[in-house]
């Protein structure tokens, strides 16, 4: 099923201007993983970047021109990252911290039916960035959304008041949305989430704990 | 400039590789200021973007974008690895060379130069509002929330702005032969 929904356009200009945070980011690299449409987007996008950047003015290098050693050259084969094509398979950008499929995940119950698995950012970094496993049927706390969050289908779908989301697709949300999303009956739904900011993400997931917890 | 990151690709020509530095240190080193590094610092970057133009150079393929983006892709990566200390996920585009391209009908995929030239000069004829938000993003490494602040327009501002630049410039390049 081709990908319907995509990242916002302004969303991948920041990404390609570099001032797109870590979590964030690499809901957007794994997006455009799967994505040739804003693989090509971003490709234009980067050539403003290049015309930018060649319109301005020289600062003088102290250095003088190094001559580089032939033998240091990277072989194109280390470079290249082959994309897994089956349907649980990892997005390329996220295996080196998540593993190479969907079950290779180490999942930690969140509350009743609701798993999740941190991935790991840079020690500077702000933000937020999780797996997410809910199982078939389960409903979500309504929630909005401090700053931007985004979510990526990487298995299932779920639905909500904008419509289904399967595999591949995008939410792209910013701090004025609200949204109830319900996991597929029966595959359930694996998302990447992530949210810029820390302390707004903790809120979400005490939601989700909290009917649980009360009962 | 292609061709002289040609040369070093397919032939590993050193002199080449010095003509570039000459060419793009200077103005990468200018770029690495913009974004807030000292001058000692943004030389070193500058002086690294072009190492790791002639280490990487067999992956760069004319067909896919032009030098100068390649190189603006480098620095940018190189940027968000030591300026702000955060993971690039960026890769550089040759990494997506199958999916990108695929997405192009032939007709589509044009010379680098042309391209460049179109880009330049859509740029060039942008409204002073949306050329300042897409020069404060890409030049000056500003979030789209801190170039709200700087501008003190609304956030939702900052962004439509983006996206009517960018819809002219991909008017500009789309109806390429």
């Amino acid at each position: 099923m081709p990908i319907c929904r995509h990242a916002d356009t302004a969303t991948l200009m920041s990404y390609s201007s570099g001032t797109l945070g870590e979590a964030l980011g690499a809901v957007i690299a794994s997006h455009v993983a799967m994505c040739p449409h804003c693989a090509a987007e971003l490709a234009r996008m980067d050539a403003i970047g290049g015309a930018l950047m060649s319109a301005l003015p020289s600062a003088a290098m102290i250095a003088i021109p190094p001559r580089p050693s032939a033998e240091r050259a990277d072989s194109v084969t280390t470079q290249t990252v082959e994309a897994p094509s089956g349907d649980r398979s990892m997005p390329a950008p996220l295996i080196r911290l998540a593993g190479p499929d969907l079950d290779s995940v180490a999942w930690k119950r969140l509350a009743l039916g609701v798993w999740h698995a941190r991935l790991p950012l840079s020690p500077g970094a702000n933000g937020d960035l999780r797996l997410i496993k809910i199982a078939p049927g389960q409903v979500m706390p309504d929630h909005g959304h401090g700053g931007q969050e985004m979510t990526l289908v990487l298995d299932g779908s779920y639905t909500d008041g904008m419509g289904r989301f399967s595999r591949g697709d995008l939410a792209d949300l910013d701090e004025t949305t609200e949204h109830q999303p319900i996991a597929d009956h029966e595959t359930g739904c694996i998302c990447l989430i992530a949210s810029e900011e820390k302390a707004r993400f903790k809120s979400l997931l005490a939601r989700i704990v909290q009917p649980f917890v009360g009962m | 400039m292609a061709d002289l990151l040609q040369q070093v690709a397919e032939h590993r020509d050193v002199d080449a590789f010095r003509q570039l530095f000459q060419s793009y240190a200077p103005r990468v080193k200018s770029y690495m200021i913009r974004q807030g590094a000292d001058p000692n610092t943004a030389e070193e970057l500058a002086q690294e973007t072009l190492l790791t133009v002639w280490r990487k150079a067999a992956l760069y393929s004319g067909d896919k974008g032009s030098a100068t983006t390649w190189i603006f892709t480098i620095a940018r990566n190189l940027r968000i690895d030591r300026l702000r200390r955060e993971f690039p996920w960026q890769e550089l585009p040759e990494g997506h060379a199958e999916t990108a391209s695929s997405d192009l009908p032939p007709d589509e995929i044009v010379s680098e130069a042309e391209r460049k030239l179109r880009v330049q000069a859509a740029l060039e004829t942008l409204p002073a509002d949306q050329h300042e938000v897409v020069s404060l993003s890409y030049i000056e490494g500003l979030s789209h929330a801190e170039i709200a602040e700087r501008l003190n327009v609304p956030l939702g501002t900052v962004k439509s702005r983006m996206r009517l630049a960018y819809q002219k410039i991909r008017e500009a390049v789309e109806d390429l032969k």
